[in-house]
């Protein structure tokens, strides 16, 4: 996937880069359990994810975007894999890049489009935003815009499960900056103290915006953070499908079964710089190449599931084309979608004070 | 003389402080290998090396501390938050400590620390970025702010806060960064709390600051057209903000609008507007009038965002109004 044209004689002679294989045993495990339908899905939540942000990222190009735009492209593996493991009853608590969330929890398309648009027919109708979906029904209790405050959210939601005694867990997504902030160290506290169902994903991609882990952390492996709060920690290959929808299985048994908490490390990559206005001179072309050929999470699920024999590559193909259809169509929805009405201005909110000119 | 971009501005002013003063350093997220967020600090680090230009982890209630225990160590820290959305992170250090510090050790210490970098609304960043907080710093005894509208200001006040002895809140309108104006080459200083008449005139006074100054500007030119001379007065420094230029002014004009970004309650312009109905009450021909951004988190949609925010025209009718016209 992803491979540049303009590439030396040379190296055009070399062979091309071998996409990593899974682990093979993992993805025997998986589709025994989930059967082929299944598997085929989740390849094409993917695709739907890249397709989706490919052209989310062309309408803000077009200004038909604005404020911060956060791609997801790269990690569609943690959010795919991870809502795969999860249930109706579960919630999902996130950051400033959950597009991906939020299609992976099935969320209308037009609707994630429509509200990245600004328009009243928005999954928030406009007043959210690319930083802030949410969707009540499907569990998905926002993206949220400050760096690691989340987490604490989380920890209340996960909170309210356990006082119901629900058979449910709470997951909140972070990312590898949001982990040396103190309310992540405060929450990771009261969540083993008190038994809490969370489910917490360090999105390690490994910049925090433009600065490397090993500029910001005394110990990047960040699964050993969970260690002084005697709660499981563990670090997960986050551009296999498998092994994220596997640790948050495990993850989720924990929580609802034992009530105990878990902290993973997901080690993943964005091709994308941070937003869209950053072009990401903090990072080699050779290292966002070499992610790109040789652990691209769709090229790896999809070469598996060729070679297993359970689709084909025109399928595959077939597959792209469908979501793609899918983007444009949530583009041209978004687009010929009205914006808000100025009256929904002070709905929502407590306003105690007038307009008129004092 | 040269125009250069309110950011460069900036930028001058701290190459110019590190410079002079060996104990100035700046620090805070992405302020050095990424040259700042909003490329404030670029090529500072080059110039001053890791040692005086220090990227920090995200950690604004850490290192937001660490600047206040650096400034009782004898430094002099500049503290760049990306936006003053993330310094509410930081509140406990700046206002239980910092501010604090020269109070409760009976003039033995002081700390001399500037927290500085982007505030307000920029186009559709939606509820947790857009956000004009100056009340939250101006409320607290020990805390000095100030917010510069020009190129201009923005060096002589940074250059300012930097050799103030105590904690100074400066804060910068994040759609101002590309703002281009004329800045000399040689060096000068504005006063702590000294505002300045960006446009004089005879009828009707607006006192504001920061991105307001640009709002109210424009609004002045609108009621030209209709015959109304309006005075702009900008106080630079909201605490302590300048109480003799607005008092020369309001008894020139005898009407006054206050006109601020921010929210209405318990806001910067309350306070100026009380100030200025108790201290020139004799003075004044019409109730101080106040424009500012509705009472209500910002919304995302574009075609809303306005809506909350306030205008020229919006500006232009509360002067209108003033006029009894």
């Amino acid at each position: 996937m992803a491979q540049t044209k303009a590439k030396d004689d040379e190296a055009s002679q070399q062979a091309a880069p071998q996409v990593e294989a899974l682990n093979l045993e993992l993805a025997a495990q998986v589709r025994e359990e989930l059967g082929d339908e299944r598997l085929v899905a989740m390849l094409r939540d993917m695709l739907l994810l890249r397709r989706f942000e490919e052209y989310a990222g062309r309408a803000y190009q077009r200004r038909k975007i604005k404020g911060f735009c956060h791609l997801y492209i790269g990690q569609e593996a943690v959010g795919v894999g991870s809502m795969a493991a999860l249930t109706d009853a579960d919630k999902i608590v996130s950051h400033y890049r959950e597009h991906g969330h939020a299609l992976a929890r099935g969320m209308d398309p037009n609707a994630v489009m429509a509200e990245l648009f600004g328009k009243a027919t928005g999954c928030t109708g406009g007043k959210g935003g690319s930083m802030h979906l949410f969707d009540a029904e499907k569990g998905f209790l926002g993206g949220w815009g400050i760096v690691g405050g989340q987490i604490a959210l989380a920890g209340g939601v996960a909170f309210s499960q356990k006082y119901r005694d629900e058979d449910a867990a709470c997951l909140c997504f972070l990312g590898d900056g949001a982990v040396h902030q103190g309310i992540v160290h405060e929450t990771l506290n009261m969540a083993s103290l008190w038994d809490l169902p969370l489910i917490t994903i360090v999105e390690n991609n490994r910049y925090a915006m433009g600065t490397s882990i090993e500029r910001v952390a005394a110990v990047t492996e960040l699964a050993k953070k969970s260690e002084p709060y005697n709660i499981v920690g563990e670090t997960v290959d986050g551009q296999d499908i498998f092994a994220v929808y596997d640790a948050i299985k495990r993850a989720r048994k924990r929580a609802v079964e034992e009530g105990r908490p878990t902290w993973l490390d997901v080690l993943t990559y964005r091709y994308r710089g941070h937003s869209m206005t950053d072009p990401a001179p903090y990072r080699t072309k050779e290292e966002v190449e070499e992610e790109q050929d040789l652990r691209d999470p769709i090229a790896r699920m999809s070469n598996w599931m060729v070679s297993e024999g359970i689709l084909t590559e025109d399928k595959v193909g077939e597959l792209d084309d469908e979501v793609t259809q899918i983007s444009k169509d949530a583009m041209a929805f978004a687009d010929e979608s009205d914006f808000p009405d100025p009256s929904v201005l002070t709905e929502d909110v407590y306003v105690e004070w007038p307009w008129d000119i004092e | 003389m040269r125009e250069i971009a309110f950011r460069d501005a900036l930028n001058e002013a701290l190459a110019e402080e590190m410079e002079r003063d060996e104990s100035v350093f700046l620090m805070g997220e992405e302020v050095a290998n990424y040259n700042g967020a909003y490329k404030v600090s670029k090529g500072l680090l080059d110039k001053f090396g890791p040692r005086r230009v220090v990227d920090t982890p995200i950690v604004e209630l850490g290192f937001a501390g660490i600047g206040v225990g650096a400034a009782m160590g004898g430094l002099k820290p500049v503290i760049e938050m990306m936006t003053f959305n993330f310094a509410i992170l930081a509140l406990d250090q700046i206002v239980n400590h910092a501010a604090k510090l020269r109070y409760m050790s009976n003039g033995q210490l002081s700390c001399p620390l500037v927290m500085r970098g982007a505030a307000g609304a920029g186009g559709s960043l939606a509820s947790q970025h857009s956000q004009s907080l100056e009340q939250q710093y101006a409320h607290i005894p020990g805390l000095k702010v100030m917010m510069p509208a020009t190129p201009y200001d923005a060096k002589g006040m940074l250059k300012t806060a930097i050799r103030d002895p105590d904690p100074v809140i400066f804060i910068e309108s994040e759609v101002m960064y590309g703002m281009n104006g004329e800045v000399p080459e040689e060096e000068y200083l504005i006063e702590m709390g000294k505002g300045d008449i960006k446009r004089e005139g005879a009828d009707c006074t607006i006192v504001t600051w920061s991105r307001a100054v640009h709002w109210s500007l424009q609004a002045a030119e609108i009621a030209a057209e209709q015959g109304i001379d309006v005075e702009v007065i900008d106080l630079r420094t909201v605490r302590p903000f300048d109480k003799e230029i607005i008092a020369e002014s309001v008894k020139k004009t005898n009407r006054v609008i206050v006109v601020e970004e921010a929210w209405p309650m318990a806001s910067v312009g309350a306070s100026v507007a009380e100030w200025i109905g108790r201290e020139l009450f004799d003075w004044l021909d019409a109730p101080v009038g106040r424009v500012h951004q509705r009472d209500i988190p910002m919304p995302y949609a574009y075609n809303l965002e306005p809506l909350s925010l306030p205008s020229a025209e919006k500006i232009a009718e509360a002067v209108k109004k003033a006029c009894y016209r």
